[in-house]
């Protein structure tokens, strides 16, 4: 590329926040031709990452998730990082900034230095003990001070500050178990975007979670104890508060200080003065994101942001955009209390009307701003529950249609109103993403299901709020595009896989033949088959092998081992939670060195046996069920393995026993038949060493307990697991697992891994959780109940088939010649002479 | 190319039919060819119907046919009962041993009778695809 363009453009940008990672990946994407070469100065150590979610860092997140898009980014040709490299000066007449004692042309600069946290004039306020909230080392430090105080009573904290970022801090403050007291200046919480109805609902809420709340309170001074350390607040009307920390969350000042030191003009409450082309008056300098001082005024929000580095990406390659004003519309949970406020929030449009909900016992509170004629939606405030946003938020602008108290109703109370988005509705605030583009991306671009349209449109890929609105988006596209969006299992059933478990389970049918002529059509067929015999087995009815049952069965659950390409199997016997005696090890290398099987160590701590003849099965079995071996099901959609760690049995690290806990859930999961292969993990502390979080269900020591972590996986698509819950104790979390996997086991399509099923769940995680923690279907003791069902009923399906001298028959090479070698199956695999075969044994029967 | 049951020249018995599984397939030697032999249900008319096809999967070239999924695809004048093979889940028709996912291949079909309460396969000419 170097060679067709010899002399690259120089962008220099200034900052590595979330706006520069923007202007980046925007400029990159776009500028096929590579007219740009870019060089970014970041103060941080880390590559740009995710601010907004820096509270998520708090529930044992590791910094590295917050990161933002792929790192591939910076390895793109033309692009380079500078971390720990603070820009010190930037001189326009030269073109140049000065970094790391060198200085660095531009033919482009743009300043994206973000803010730093204002922290008001109180003495005191630098004391030890006082912190900001604004990088993930504020937060590292923060959360160290909490945690290693070894105090004889709980820590006690005050947030300074009851807006976003202060109720943000708080609840981090609270998961470390934190006594906490947010002091806000204003008459209410989140004054600048509730309103005092709203701020009332939201305290109310915030209170019932162990917060304290002190509104319209000046804070006067910050003391110290007699170690130096912050121990007291003193407030203005003579109160005091006994403290072990302060957070000072009390907004945020633009970082303008190269900028006027170049020269550059700034706004009167600072913020380099930028027009709606995001360019300063110096030729070839921008400022965009929170720094910049655009419409005579700065954003202290990631969207605004946002659009600013995709005007300055288009500009740079010769484009024309032009900023459109901001969108401050915002959905947070707070301490786990969901919060919105869009468009005209506090109805200052002349001849506004304001419709309002309220319900203080369940502490909702929901406003919409409404036209004079009560028919467009000009904004609202949403409290308790923010579920309409998704649906709202695009609507600003456009005519509600129905009746706009349909909107305000608790879920459930009525159904809420499907309204047709025009073209021009922004869906995703974030990214910039119109309902058109978004049906765009399915008629013209070929999407065909979420993941698509987000990889396409980026819609839904940062704060992910409008995620349901795209699915239904995309769901009535594509019905329109004359893409069915059937849930039909196959040809021979209009039922889904859900659909037909519940039906199955609600009418006790217990074979495929009664199934197949009440619901289905046909024969049936590899599809439609196996998913009935995990139905059925999830149900709890019999053996693989059973009559009716044997015919649904895929090859590999049929001989319960895994054909491989030459067509033998290999055998997999289960080694719960990977521990294993000496013995076992013998007794498996000796079954392998007598049937000349190839053996190798699996990813989930077990031994595989490849090469063994379908009619070498019973006998191999044999011989492993008689040295206390069962199956391992590593040839069914079960449970496969619970992976551990060593744990604090040997480990110096370990705070929890792993081992034993991994064993525990192999014994108790076992055997579990599911819409596609489960995996488990136990780590025995937060090192992680059992890799639990790239699990279905991952377990992670901590000193109190466990933390159970779900939706991981690896394979094609790899994911990390989410946080579900934190700090169980043993039982909670046997049955927060029991009714997470079986709730899984119900309700998830065929072939459907937990990430895919969590993700295209209703209301994702969360809405999961509560269902599993907090039982809102009512479903838990029923879903404890099929557990328990299954534990019970457990049997290993090989000495069961080897008991069953007709079962055991069914194992041949040839029905009329059971003694002759099939020549067609195995031989043709080159073991690098790992396998040395010992005598052949003669095949019993 | 499918053998007629004229052309046959010799049948050989293979099993008892009660050894067969409903909606499975079992694996025989019949002239030492494998051939991959499956006893469907009973679709109403009383009569027992049992397919032979060859147990050699031209896909994965492995002999595995007869631990192959049993189903059926279209409906009507369109209907076939299938089997699926268990390596890469091509589809064949079992009448005509005719691959439906992937036209153009085929397996060889064999001539079934039961004698006597007997499973009995027919072969003459070497039995070859088309």
């Amino acid at each position: 590329m170097d060679e067709q363009h010899t002399v690259r453009r120089r962008l220099v940008v200034v900052g590595g926040g979330m706006v520069a990672h923007r202007l980046v990946e925007a400029l990159t994407d776009r500028d096929l031709d590579g007219a740009w070469q870019v060089d970014v100065f970041a103060e941080e150590s880390r590559p740009p990452y995710d601010r907004v979610a820096l509270t998520s860092f708090f529930s044992g997140r590791d910094p590295d998730d917050l990161l933002l898009g792929e790192p591939e980014l910076w390895h793109r040709d033309g692009v380079r990082l500078h971390t720990n490299a603070a820009v010190q000066r930037i001189d326009t007449e030269r073109r140049e900034v000065h970094a790391r004692g060198r200085r660095f042309p531009y033919d482009a600069l743009v300043i994206a230095t973000g803010s730093y946290p204002a922290v008001p004039p109180v003495p005191g306020s630098d004391l030890p003990g006082a912190f900001v909230y604004r990088t993930v080392d504020d937060v590292t430090e923060l959360r160290a001070w909490a945690t290693t105080r070894h105090l004889k009573r709980p820590v006690r904290g005050a947030v300074v500050g009851g807006g976003l970022l202060g109720l943000e801090a708080a609840g981090a403050l609270t998961a470390m178990g934190v006594e906490t007291t947010v002091v806000e200046f204003a008459p209410r919480l989140m004054p600048i975007q509730v309103d005092e109805g709203g701020g009332e609902g939201l305290r109310r809420l915030i209170e019932k979670l162990g917060v304290n709340v002190r509104t319209a309170t000046a804070t006067s001074k910050v003391r110290a104890g007699s170690n130096g350390r912050v121990n007291r607040m003193d407030f203005a009307d003579g109160s005091k508060l006994p403290v072990d920390l302060v957070v000072f969350a009390t907004g945020v000042r633009p970082r303008d200080e190269l900028a006027r030191e170049a020269g550059l003009p700034v706004g009167d409450r600072g913020g380099v003065v930028v027009d709606e082309t995001c360019a300063t008056g110096t030729p070839d300098v921008y400022a965009i994101g929170e720094v910049a001082c655009i419409e005579g005024r700065t954003w202290g929000l990631v969207a605004p942001g946002y659009t600013m580095a995709e005007i300055v990406a288009d500009r740079l390659l010769g484009g024309s955009a032009t900023f459109p004003g901001a969108d401050t519309s915002t959905k947070l949970k707070l301490l786990g209390v969901d919060v919105a406020s869009f468009g005209d929030a506090f109805a200052e449009s002349p001849g506004a009307l304001e419709v309002v909900y309220a319900d203080p016992v369940a502490g909702a509170y929901k406003k919409l701003v409404l036209s004079d004629d009560a028919q467009t939606l000009l904004g609202g405030v949403l409290v308790g529950d923010a579920s309409a946003y998704a649906s709202l938020r695009p609507m600003v602008g456009q005519k509600l249609g129905a009746d706009p108290t349909a909107w305000l109703l608790p879920e459930g109370a009525s159904a809420a109103p499907a309204a047709d988005l025009p073209d021009a509705a922004n869906v995703c605030s974030c990214n910039n993403v119109s309902a058109g583009a978004i049906r765009c991306a399915v008629s013209e671009e070929g999407c065909t299901d979420l993941a698509g349209v987000k990889a396409c449109t980026k819609a839904g890929t940062s704060c992910g709020s409008c995620l349901p609105l795209v699915k239904k988006l995309v769901g009535s596209e594509l019905e329109k595009s004359g893409v069915a969006v059937s849930n039909a299992l196959c040809e021979h059933f209009e039922l889904s896989r859900a659909q037909l478990f519940d039906v199955v389970r609600v009418q006790d049918l217990g074979t495929f033949s009664e199934i197949l002529e009440r619901h289905g059509t046909g024969r049936g067929c590899d599809i439609c088959r196996p998913v009935v015999a995990s139905i059925l087995a999830s149900l709890g009815t019999g053996h693989v092998l059973d009559r009716d049952t044997a015919r649904l069965q895929d090859t590999n659950d049929h001989v319960m081992a895994n054909l491989q390409k030459d067509g033998t199997y290999s055998v997999v016997p289960r080694v719960p939670g990977g521990e294993i005696t000496p013995q076992g090890l013998i007794d498996i290398g000796q079954v392998a060195s007598d049937f000349g099987l190839y053996t190798k160590i699996t990813g989930g701590q077990r031994i595989d046996l490849f090469g063994a003849r379908i009619e070498q099965l019973p006998s191999i079995w044999q011989r492993l069920v008689d040295a206390g071996f069962e199956s391992g099901h590593a040839y069914g959609k079960a449970l496969r393995t619970v992976k551990s760690c060593v744990g604090s049995q040997w480990c110096r690290y370990g705070v929890q026993d792993s081992v034993a806990l991994a064993i525990a859930l192999e014994l108790r999961y076992r055997g579990l038949r599911s819409p596609h292969k489960i995996k488990l993990g136990v780590s025995g502390c937060a090192r992680e060493c059992a890799e639990a979080r790239s699990k279905d269900v991952g377990v992670i020591a901590t000193e109190h307990g466990w933390n159970v972590y779900v939706g991981g996986n690896g394979g094609f698509t790899p994911r990390h697991a989410q946080l579900f819950a934190e700090d169980l104790s043993t039982d909670d979390l046997v049955r927060t697992i029991d009714r997470f996997l079986m709730y899984y086991v119900r309700t998830a399509d065929r072939l459907q891994r937990t990430a895919a099923w969590v993700e295209e769940h209703e209301g994702g995680l969360e809405a999961i959780a509560d269902v599993v923690i907090d039982d809102s279907l009512g479903i838990g003791a029923d879903l404890d109940a099929a557990m328990a069902c299954h534990v019970d009923g457990y049997v290993d399906e090989w000495a069961a088939t080897l008991a069953d001298p007709e079962k055991r028959a069914q194992f041949v090479s040839f029905v009329n010649a059971p003694d002759t070698q099939d020549d067609g199956v195995g031989g043709a695999i080159d073991n690098r002479g790992t396998v040395i075969a010992g005598p052949t044994l003669e095949v019993r029967r | 190319m499918t053998l007629t049951p004229d052309r046959v020249t010799t049948w050989t018995r293979i099993c008892p039919v009660d050894r067969l599984i409903p909606e499975r397939g079992v694996a025989a030697l019949v002239d030492s060819e494998p051939v991959a032999v499956f006893l469907l249900d009973d679709d109403g008319s009383g009569e027992v119907r049992v397919h032979a096809v060859a147990h050699h999967d031209p896909f994965s070239n492995a002999n595995v046919m007869a631990r192959g999924i049993i189903g059926s695809v279209g409906t009507g004048e369109d209907y076939r009962d299938t089997v699926a093979s268990p390596m890469y889940k091509q589809v064949f028709d079992l009448a005509t041993g005719q691959c439906l996912t992937e036209p153009g291949v085929c397996l060889s079909v064999y001539p079934v009778r039961l004698v006597d309460g007997h499973v009995e396969i027919g072969h003459g000419a070497p039995p070859s695809g088309p």
